[in-house]
């Protein structure tokens, strides 16, 4: 199609056709106020923040949703757009809880950012409010309807991106929430706790569930011994709370920073990605040579986890039996590293800081709690530790990097890549290559598994032996996967995230987490590898050291024991 | 139905069955049905007043009855009404309703010999 | 099809169901048998004949005789007197407010004779169960020819032509729409009936459905013909299950004759038609929220364009159209367009069905031309105010319109001079209110409607709705102060510009329309604290006529609050203080003797 001339407030603009007046607008330098809006994911219109006049048309128009035609006169700063716009947000105000001060995403919210830009002075309207109260049900998510501005972004990112449809707007005119079906309590549903949409919610309506408190508790309790991990991606995120540019890699800051917080060991995720390659490799090759349960698909992600237990069970035979990372550094960090420095597993509080809010469900998964107690005692995520350093006066940007914490600080550029999409597969491909061909991998980069595509497949040559392997992220396009599989397409192996690009993308990850985002963390995460000395997981000393003290080999009595799971089915509502 | 002239044949037996609902009939038959006439036998002269009219496919007559008209003498009694012309035709029996049907309705002459004395 | 010589028609509405006609129906048919009368006196269930507030009410055909408020026991004397003897019953025909005589026929009753009967030419007059009796009245003849006669483009134009438009509510030219939606890209292509009425008071659509189904299932294959459509739905709300059984037969009985299914009349076309019922939901006859719904989804609203004649159904080319538009189809095509375009004014052409309601003597449903003066519709075919108060306004258009005070009584009606008033021409509600109505309460009124049946989506309907009727419940309870209308104003304008469907836009409409005309009434509220009209109870002041009051005791024994006193047989007094204004003394005095001032 070729494109549309329009003017908008006064200047020709080129605009390509069938985009939209808001798009438009954007390209000629006009901003235009918007809430609800959120590119190709929710265009839908339902705030009337983004209001322009249009010639011709009866009333105004929500600019996100006005297609730009040729030869469309529009006007953005006119006396009427503004009362109008004003007048909307006043509305929308006047059903908010004007508890900004106290408020968790206070000077991150989008609602009063725009308060402030359109100048609302004063509360002019009132009247009933919501009936609506907070859902606290979740060991992941808090729903705090009172705080919706019912934008429906969480909506479509639950429908659309991650295809889970746990919430939908309930009831109707102004009793209407977003809500699981028949308003149930968040916790009892299909939810996943993946936590896109708290990602994506301007306001605080859904947050994670807040446990500095249990962390800051430990951290002050002199009989307990505070260790720490840290996931792959939040080294590529962290700084943004700080006003740091997105996907620079501070790792060295974060250790320096959870020393200062008073952990007693700060560790890193890493090594028990490292460890998970190995176990998980072994798996795969395992199942490869004895016709076992193929495709073998990987089992990191919490969130993916939750999904296959609800709507696909009959998938569940196809999961890695490993634990994550994460449960992984939990069970060892009160079994192994208790013994070995004579602590009682009761005495050891694990911390882990995360990209996810699903990390949190998983951590209170029953049955991880291999010392008897919990492998994992609070997943903070990363928006939680930010607000921990800042609370605890931190300068993150000032500070000095330091190294983490021998043994489990030890790590390989394989285990960091793990924090990608695709990061897995290739940490695992180049630990298999060696394993089966008994050769060195010349070229440790497999660029046909990374990127932000949704569905990536390769083919690897594996001396021979050719390997089929798919990489998904986001649960709507796993989707696509498992029904690929369903209907018989051959793959041995699978790397499913849950959330869009991986980790990096995870629901826990400081705000805003867009494309634009997403790609720079990305790439910090592979610019982490390239500056890694080791980068193959089964080259990890430390993880080698594991295996001759402690676990014997992968797969053995003790790795099943402690580094292994089962999962359950669960109802699909 | 398979063609258009199905259902216009229809049409065609339904229309006249259903005449009777439409305003301003062209023509009505009233038949005197007071206590007298109905003794006298009005009812027998209505069943083939109707029957003569559906077979010979009159469907813009309204058949209907008046009470009695003070000429109990000369019951059976019915009324013709054509616009504003009005005929009534006394001592009538099933065969004569018949015929004034055929020959009145129809072919639109009065049948003289039937008619009141007074006319 | 027998022949009989009387036809007695018993209005099966929906009206007249829950006034029991079903059993005037038995009873007439067992006097009739019991009379010999069977082969001779046929009696027919029908739709809607429109005087609704005197069912059960039955016409016998041919003398055109029209009885109401039947009750079975009148049935043995319809038979014995007017069905074999040819005697009305003079006792159950019906005399109009203000006139001293019965009227034999209904053609002597205004109500009927001023009418011009279009979209409900067989509504009440054939057995809507019947396709013979739709056929012998021409139906399925427009089809006929459409299909054997007319290429879609003739069809098309035709339609414009008559210059018929959507009877729905927004008035968009009917022929336009439907070459639009000819004309777009993508197949298939759909014909939807909307049949989600939901105006209050309004029920012409249920009507039509339950007493002519046949003509709606004909005007959408006539469209399905014109824009190249083989599927039609019918979404029609649950709360009316005859529509639906009645359209079920209709469908049934259409497929059995072959008017719908495969190769019509053995022309080659197909069309078919299926019915969704929906949950009720007011928005839901907003077409975009109407189409949302028989995909399954909830029924809500969508920013246009795309409008659906681009991409409606499962993103696909779609007419939509409501019931009574459809209604007119099958007469503008046997008729010719002219014909059609001869009735009403040059912008509005036909007729509109309109339901008569509130304070006026014939509630009811009528079919006039456009055109029609105001005062004529409710004085003459409406028979006026009862009781002898005095007209104060009409309320057209439903929520979405606005009032129209007595000094615009003789506008025309038409979509035009209706908009000039302020008031839309809406799906045809018209609802009459006398001088005991406040026009702030009014106002309020169907704001709760629309806030109710706000779907929730955008920001502007959903709170803005709410915090103007919070303001009217303030002003009709006495908390209304400086400001408050300039709210209300700000409000109605920024909803009115900014919501997102046509339903939001219009929202706001009775008070913008009720400040219009009778600001006066909220500053009294507001300023004196008084309801001009003495209806709002909380600015109503309660009490004792001591010259009436008996001294019985009743109020004081009715009263919760304890605020009458008195001792027997003295006028009693009641303590404004404790007044909570419930209203029950007043009602329970026997005397009159609890005013309000």
């Amino acid at each position: 199609m070729s494109p549309v001339i329009l003017t908008i407030d006064g200047l020709k603009i080129e605009a390509e056709a069938g985009g939209t007046v808001l798009e438009a607008a954007a390209k000629a330098g006009i901003k235009i106020p918007t809430l609800c809006y959120l590119k190709e994911i929710n265009e839908i219109g339902v705030c009337r923040i983004c209001l322009v006049e249009v010639e011709g048309a009866r009333s105004l128009q929500a600019a996100c949703v006005t297609p730009a035609a040729e030869g469309m006169v529009v006007r953005t700063n006119t006396p009427a757009v503004r009362q109008a716009r004003k007048l909307n947000l006043e509305l929308i105000l006047s059903n908010h809880p004007r508890e900004c001060l106290i408020c968790a995403r206070s000077t991150g919210c989008e609602l009063q950012r725009l308060a402030s830009e359109l100048g609302i002075d004063g509360f002019r309207f009132s009247g009933e409010m919501t009936p609506h109260s907070p859902d606290f049900s979740s060991p992941s998510l808090i729903r705090d309807p009172r705080k919706c501005v019912l934008c429906r972004r969480c909506v479509a990112v639950c429908e659309k991106v991650q295809q889970v449809g746990a919430i939908a707007p309930q009831e109707r005119g102004f009793n209407t929430v977003i809500a699981p079906a028949f308003s149930d309590p968040l916790g009892q549903t299909s939810c996943v706790n993946c936590g896109q949409c708290a990602l994506v919610c301007p306001t605080a309506a859904i947050c994670e569930r807040d446990q500095t408190g249990e962390v800051w508790a430990a951290l002050a309790d002199p009989g307990k011994h505070v260790l720490v991990q840290t996931a792959p991606a939040t080294r590529v995120s962290i700084g943004e709370v700080f006003g740091l540019e997105p996907g620079g890699v501070v790792t060295g800051k974060l250790v320096a920073a959870l020393r200062r917080l008073g952990f007693d060991r700060v560790f890193d995720t890493d090594f028990t990605a490292d460890l998970t390659i190995m176990e998980e490799g072994s798996e795969l090759i395992r199942r490869i040579q004895d016709g076992g349960c193929l495709p073998l698909i990987t089992s990191c992600s919490p969130g993916w986890i939750k999904f296959v237990e609800h709507f696909y069970p009959e998938m569940l035979p196809h999961l890695s039996t490993c634990k994550s990372p994460q449960q992984m550094f939990g069970a060892l960090a009160k079994t192994y590293y208790a013994e070995k420095n004579g602590i009682s597993p009761a005495d050891i509080f694990v911390v882990s800081v995360m990209p996810c809010t699903a990390k949190k469900f998983e951590a209170g998964r029953e049955e991880m709690n291999n010392s008897g107690y919990r492998d994992v005692d609070v997943a903070l995520t990363t928006r939680e530790l930010g607000k921990m350093l800042k609370e605890a006066g931190i300068d993150f940007g000032a500070l000095d990097e330091e190294e983490f914490d021998a043994p489990f600080g030890i790590s390989t550029g394989a285990g960091v890549i793990f924090g990608a999409t695709g990061g897995v597969m290739e940490a695992a491909l180049r630990t298999a290559y060696e394993l089966i061909t008994g050769s060195t991998l010349l070229s440790l980069e497999f660029q046909e598994v990374r990127g932000l595509d949704g569905v990536k497949e390769a083919t690897v040559n594996l001396d021979g032996t050719p390997l089929n392997v798919a990489v998904v992220h986001g649960l709507a396009n796993i989707r696509r996967i498992l029904d690929k599989v369903k209907e018989g397409s051959r793959y041995h192996f699978i790397e499913a995230m849950c959330c869009p690009g991986g980790c990096i993308g995870g629901g826990g990850q400081p705000v805003p987490t867009d494309r634009e985002t997403r790609e720079k963390r990305l790439a910090g995460i592979y610019s982490a590898d390239r500056n890694m000395s080791i980068r193959k997981s089964h080259e990890n000393p430390a993880v080698q050291a594991l295996y001759k003290e402690f676990l014997g080999g992968p797969l053995g009595r003790k790795s099943h024991e402690l580094l292994h799971t089962s999962y359950i089915v669960r109802a699909k509502h | 139905m398979k063609n258009l002239e199905e259902l216009d044949r229809l049409r065609e037996n339904l229309r006249q069955a259903m005449k009777i609902r439409e305003q301003a009939p062209e023509v009505s038959v009233r038949v005197s049905m007071g206590t007298c006439g109905i003794a006298a036998g009005a009812r027998e002269i209505v069943m083939s007043l109707l029957e003569e009219l559906k077979e010979q496919g009159l469907d813009g007559v309204a058949l209907t009855q008046t009470s009695c008209a003070g000429l109990c003498h000369y019951e059976p009694l019915l009324e013709v009404i054509k616009g504003s012309e009005k005929t009534t035709y006394v001592n009538i029996d099933r065969d004569k309703a018949r015929e004034i049907v055929r020959r009145h309705l129809i072919k639109g002459e009065i049948v003289k010999e039937w008619v009141t004395p007074d006319r | 099809m027998e022949m009989y010589r009387s036809h007695v028609l018993v209005c099966a509405g929906t009206g007249c169901i829950s006034s029991d006609c079903k059993s005037v129906r038995a009873a007439l048919q067992d006097n009739v048998d019991r009379l010999g009368l069977g082969k001779e006196v046929k009696i027919v269930e029908t739709g809607c004949m429109g005087p609704c507030d005197l069912g059960p009410v039955a016409m016998v055909f041919p003398d055109g005789v029209f009885y109401r408020s039947l009750k079975p026991g009148d049935a043995a004397e319809i038979a014995s007197q007017h069905l074999l003897k040819g005697k009305v019953v003079y006792r159950l025909l019906h005399r109009p407010a203000g006139s001293s005589e019965q009227s034999t026929g209904f053609e002597g009753l205004d109500f009927f004779s001023r009418q011009t009967r279009i979209a409900l030419r067989n509504t009440g007059l054939i057995n809507p169960e019947s396709v013979e009796e739709y056929i012998a009245r021409d139906g399925y003849r427009a089809l006929g020819r459409v299909l054997s006669q007319m290429t879609s483009q003739q069809v098309l134009g035709a339609i414009k032509e008559s210059g018929l438009r959507g009877r729905g509510g927004a008035g968009f030219p009917t022929g336009v729409k439907w070459e639009l939606t000819a004309r777009a890209q993508g197949y298939p292509k759909y014909v939807v009936c909307n049949a989600d009425e939901g105006d209050p008071g309004a029920f012409m659509d249920r009507s039509i459905l339950e007493g002519d189904p046949h003509t709606v299932l004909e005007a959408m294959a006539i469209c399905g013909h014109a824009i190249g459509s083989s599927k039609g739905y019918i979404y029609v709300r649950a709360e009316y299950p005859l529509a639906v059984e009645r359209l079920e037969t209709a469908i049934n009985k259409a497929r059995e004759y072959g008017i719908l299914g495969e190769n019509i009349f053995g022309t080659g076309f197909n069309f078919d038609i299926e019915i969704r019922v929906g949950a009720g939901a007011f928005v839901c006859g907003e077409e975009t929220a109407l189409l949302a719904s028989i995909q399954g989804a909830r029924g809500e609203p969508r920013p246009r364009p795309p409008f659906p004649a681009q991409e409606g159904l499962r993103g696909k080319p779609t007419v939509i159209n409501n019931v009574e538009t459809w209604a007119c189809i099958p007469p503008i095509i046997l008729n010719g367009p002219r014909w059609f375009a001869a009735i009403g004014t040059e912008k509005s052409k036909g007729t509109k069905v309109f339901a008569l309601a509130g304070k006026i003597n014939n509630t009811g449903l009528v079919e006039i031309p456009m055109g029609m003066s105001l005062r004529e519709i409710i004085f003459e075919i409406g028979g006026g105010i009862p009781g002898g108060k005095k007209f104060k306004a009409v309320q057209t258009g439903g929520p979405s319109g606005g009032c129209i005070p007595e000094e615009h009584l003789d506008t025309p009606v038409d979509y035009e001079s209706l908009a000039g008033l302020g008031t839309i021409m809406g799906s045809g509600g018209m609802i009459v209110v006398d001088q005991d109505t406040c026009m702030v309460d009014l106002a309020k009124y169907f704001l709760e409607f629309v806030q109710e049946e706000s779907c929730g989506k955008c920001s502007p309907c959903r709170i803005g709705t709410k915090r103007m009727l919070e303001i009217l419940e303030r002003i009709t309870t006495g908390g209304g102060g400086a400001g408050d209308i300039e709210k209300l104003e700000e409000l109605s304008r920024g909803i009115k510009n900014s919501a997102l469907c046509g339903l939001g836009q219009t929202a706001p409409n009775p008070v913008i329309s009720t400040l219009r005309y009778f600001r006066d009434e909220y500053e009294a509220h507001i300023r004196d604290k008084k309801c001009p009209a003495g209806s709002c109870r909380a600015l109503l002041t309660y009490c004792i006529d001591v010259r009436s009051c008996q001294g019985c005791g009743l109020c004081v024994r009715a009263c919760q609050a304890g605020a009458v006193t008195g001792r027997k047989k003295k006028p009693h007094l009641i303590d404004f203080e404790k007044c909570v204004k419930c209203g029950t003394c007043k009602d329970r005095c026997k005397f009159n003797a609890i005013i309000t001032i």
